[in-house]
């Protein structure tokens, strides 16, 4: 039996074409198709519906630093110096140095922190970071909230015009509350546009949704064209491009890790090890230099036909009009801009070694 | 106006004598949204019914043309490979990928507007 998110009858209502992800019934596409979703996001501005996500909390005793030891033993980042009311991005590392979910952080108190986890690996990761809670820690799970993310250019306009909110001076990866704590706005997402992400009572969604919906610039937004643009991004989509196989750094994602004052994260004999002797892959862009579309699970290989991995994600970028995507290779061929051939369908595709993102993020267009 | 008929696959056909010029669908359009890649055969390729003959790609997916009748490929609609909106077009005009000769040109298997139409009601 699939879940459905506190929007599904504003999906339908609006005709969305409804498919299965992560357990949850979610809008693939809506009459725009993905293409122009894609497009409008990049120039307009878009709504998701990302209420499948998770919404948790950890909260240490007053006067301790408990909850930002917590955070830097289940993540490899640190904590101690984040700022209030700001978001890192990070990963929970496993003992042996895999990636058990990709997470944002938000530090929310001086000893509290929320997270946004991904959908798929909900019940694993709330599982997991019970079982690593120490004592005085309070772990709550927001179940009954929704999460809306508006992304594309126009949307701290829309933001204005619509709630009358004006978050022209909140930063890149900062986050705003409401007085009542009823609306949690992050300017962040997965587009890599600038952006927000609305966090709402499950009965305060829809109408949040219709109310940011019924302005000009907004048109809702699927998951296949959430999938395009975080693919030009060069973003991880877990379960594909990193998993709990993948060590932050074969996942080039080294750089939460920051300057690796925290040595005591799960896992980081591993990734210390690894640091030290080096990687034998790594995780790298690719671009179509002929036309086709590849896809996951198509074959990279050298000139000579021998084959030195497989795409993890992979498709269209309509913004580049050539097809992008990721695959993990080994050290000595991921070199940028090295020549290799995508097998599509029988057929040998000239492909490069790109860097990411593929295309320029806008994220921090808001310069402060 | 020239008679369409319909696959289970949502090829749309359009048969002129033994030639068989086939494109996709409406429906099959609207399901796969705009086309961003289309991949055509070799001409000369002798194809089975219900075999593939070429590959529409969109941003979310690719879907497979499948032969809705025996035939070899003459003809090929190289124009769509640069200019996807074609596919919109009729199929007995400019919307063709492919067009193929057919040893059996009755296409009595397929369907015509109307099976076809209350077919895509039992499939919807």
């Amino acid at each position: 039996m699939t879940k459905k998110t506190a929007l599904y009858d504003a999906h339908k209502k609006l005709g969305a074409k409804m498919g299965e992800f992560a357990g949850y019934d979610m809008p693939l596409y809506y009459d725009l198709g993905v293409k122009q979703e894609h497009e409008w996001t990049r120039s307009k501005a878009g709504i998701f519906d990302v209420s499948h996500m998770g919404q948790i909390s950890v909260k240490g005793v007053e006067g301790r630093s408990d909850a930002v030891e917590f955070f830097e033993k289940i993540t490899p980042s640190s904590f101690a110096k984040q700022k209030i009311d700001r978001t890192k991005y990070t990963v929970l590392t496993n003992e042996q140095g895999g990636i058990i979910d990709d997470l944002m952080v938000t530090r929310t108190g001086e000893n509290e922190f929320h997270c946004v986890i991904n959908a798929g690996c909900k019940d694993k990761d709330i599982d997991w970071i019970k079982s690593q809670l120490t004592e005085g820690l309070e772990f709550h799970h927001y179940d009954d909230w929704s999460l809306i993310a508006l992304q594309g250019p126009a949307s701290q306009w829309v933001l204005k015009q619509i709630l009358d909110i004006d978050l022209s001076d909140l930063p890149y990866m900062g986050l705003w509350a409401q007085d009542d704590y009823k609306l949690f706005i992050s300017r962040l997402g997965y587009t890599g546009e600038d952006g927000f992400e609305l966090s709402v009572p499950n009965a305060d969604a829809e109408k949040l949704w219709n109310d940011l919906l019924s302005h000009d610039d907004v048109q809702p937004i699927g998951l296949a064209a959430r999938d395009s643009l975080r693919l030009e991004m060069g973003y991880c989509l877990y379960g594909h491009d990193i998993d709990a196989t993948t060590s932050p750094l074969e996942a080039d994602l080294g750089w939460v890790m920051g300057k690796m004052t925290n040595t005591g994260f799960i896992g980081a004999d591993v990734v210390l090890k690894q640091k030290e002797e080096g990687i034998t892959r790594k995780r790298v862009g690719i671009e179509l230099l002929d036309k086709g579309v590849a896809r996951e699970g198509a074959e990279v290989q050298l000139e000579d036909g021998s084959i030195i991995g497989t795409l993890c994600s992979g498709g269209f970028s309509p913004t580049l009009d050539c097809s992008i995507g990721q695959a993990y290779l080994p050290i000595k061929h991921s070199e940028l801009g090295t020549s290799v051939y995508v097998n599509v369908r029988g057929r040998k595709l000239e492909a490069i070694i790109s860097d990411m993102p593929f295309v320029e993020p806008k994220t921090k267009s808001n310069k402060i | 106006m020239a008679e369409m008929k319909y696959t289970k696959d949502h090829e749309c056909v359009y048969l002129d004598g033994d030639t068989a010029w086939v494109g996709i669908s409406k429906h099959a359009q609207d399901a796969l949204g705009d086309l961003v890649f289309v991949e055509l055969p070799e001409l000369g390729k002798t194809v089975d019914k219900g075999e593939d003959v070429a590959v529409v790609e969109s941003v979310k997916t690719a879907a497979e043309v499948y032969a809705p009748l025996a035939g070899e490929v003459i003809e090929v609609n190289e124009i769509m490979e640069s200019d996807y909106d074609l596919i919109a077009k009729p199929v007995n005009e400019q919307g063709w990928i492919v067009k193929l000769k057919v040893s059996d040109a009755s296409g009595d298997d397929l369907m015509d507007e109307a099976a076809y139409a209350e077919y895509l009601k039992e499939v919807d």
